[in-house]
């Protein structure tokens, strides 16, 4: 399905997907997607296990090149370049889009090298301006005053909803321009869960922000737009309000009224 | 304990939606005795004022009841969120209402004024001026027990309405 790419004038595409199918050998995965993903908002992704809405937010960072039997076709354009096909390094792409996955991932090294590692892959700094940076993503991730103390201590340490932090202070230390979230909160507690919520919509003052969530309360919540997927298609794509006060289509409605199965 | 939610959002929405109620109760106090004064001085000029204020007013409540759908729809509020935003938009329907009266009232002020009535008629302009002194005085005090969530305030305004009933009934009579 080709859904009209509907933002209105007063907003800016970030990420503008062009006709994009995605494919897991012979298995048609994303059928013909079309739409912009505005700056600096937030932009959830709904839909029923296996609609893909996963499946396309890992094509925003090529994640899906790991695996040799995966491809996508079609544009993926941010500032005119075509992620998808450009002959960019793709570690600089990662560094532009991050990601934070469903189940935290702190590295096996103490808090502070978990922000700093990431950062000295891009850029060569000295301590302490390394210092101020692992202090700025910490602070932005909401996560500095619990941590201050305990630089030196095991990323592992922290609880499930620290660890999440920490993980998108990780992400956010090297400037992204994006920030692609997968089920952040699932695996986390709902006062965690909360206090992510209220940081995503502090982040989106300086990122952009792609969040897939199986959750639909929590896109509502959270999210500024809102795109409905179903087995590989865009259905609906509009503002959050919108989408869950007035959907176009049927489909979407009966999905988000729970008259869905 | 803390009566804020984790989400800063939230709270702004709706404190942001009882603050416009309580602007939306402040206009109409105002449409109120402001009619009763048109009708007291047989002022025509008052009455149009009253009139074309009475748009806004009806504005005002499709816009509060607009705001308070998406807040439901996009924050899903429990408990005291919920019946915070149900007595809301009971309480905007019946100011929507008070706003209806007074244009009523400056409706009937242009009718005697234009009919040349007015100039023969004499009005108990004090007992008017009473009675609309104790109802404005109702709908400040139910007003003001929203903003600070008074209960007591709230059981005054319940009990003085039988005075104000007694009071109707003995200038109905004379």
């Amino acid at each position: 399905m080709d859904a009209k790419v509907n933002l209105p004038v007063t907003e800016k595409p970030k990420l503008s997907v062009r006709h994009l199918d995605f494919y897991y050998g012979g298995f048609h995965a994303l059928k013909n997607i079309t739409l912009d993903i505005p700056e600096r908002r937030v932009t959830a992704f709904i839909g029923p296990s296996g609609c893909g809405k996963s499946t396309f937010l890992r094509t925003f960072n090529r994640m899906y090149e790991l695996y040799p039997e995966q491809r996508a076709t079609g544009e993926i354009l941010i500032d005119g370049t075509n992620l998808l096909t450009t002959k960019e390094d793709v570690s600089l792409i990662r560094a532009r889009i991050g990601m934070v996955f469903q189940k935290p991932t702190p590295f096996p090294m103490s808090i502070y090298d978990n922000i700093a590692f990431g950062v000295k892959l891009f850029e060569t700094l000295p301590r302490i301006e390394m210092d101020e940076r692992v202090e700025w993503a910490l602070k932005k991730a909401a996560l500095w005053g619990e941590v201050k103390d305990k630089l030196n201590q095991s990323g592992s340490g922290l609880s499930g909803g620290q660890q999440q932090r920490l993980c998108i202070a990780r992400g956010i230390a090297i400037k992204p321009e994006v920030l692609l979230l997968d089920e952040p909160c699932s695996a986390l507690d709902p006062i965690s869960t909360g206090k992510i919520e209220e940081l995503i919509h502090e982040l989106k003052t300086d990122y952009t922000v792609v969040i897939v969530t199986h959750n639909m309360q929590q896109a509502a919540r959270c999210s500024d737009y809102t795109a409905y997927m179903y087995l590989g298609d865009l259905i609906e794509f509009g503002s959050t309000t919108d989408v869950f006060m007035r959907p176009k289509k049927k489909d979407t409605e009966d999905y988000i009224t729970g008259r869905f199965g | 304990m803390t009566d804020k939610h984790m989400s800063t959002q939230f709270d702004a929405e709706l404190s942001g939606v009882s603050t416009r109620v309580l602007e939306m109760g402040g206009v109409v106090e105002s449409q109120v005795a402001r009619a009763v004064y048109a009708l007291t001085q047989f002022s025509s000029e008052v009455a149009a004022e009253v009139l074309a204020t009475e748009a806004r007013v009806n504005a005002t409540e499709v816009e509060i009841d607009r705001d308070l759908s998406t807040i439901i729809a996009r924050r899903q509020p429990t408990a005291r969120d919920l019946r915070l935003l149900i007595a809301i938009s009971k309480t905007i329907a019946n100011l929507e209402r008070v706003g209806d009266e007074a244009a009523r009232i400056a409706r009937t002020v242009q009718r005697l004024v234009n009919s040349g009535v007015s100039s023969r008629m004499r009005l108990p302009v004090n007992d008017l001026a009473y009675e609309s002194e104790l109802a404005v005085a109702q709908l400040r005090k139910a007003l003001d027990a929203f903003a600070r969530l008074d209960v007591d305030r709230a059981v005054e305004v319940l009990k003085a309405d039988d005075l104000i009933d007694q009071e109707f009934e003995g200038c109905s009579e004379s």
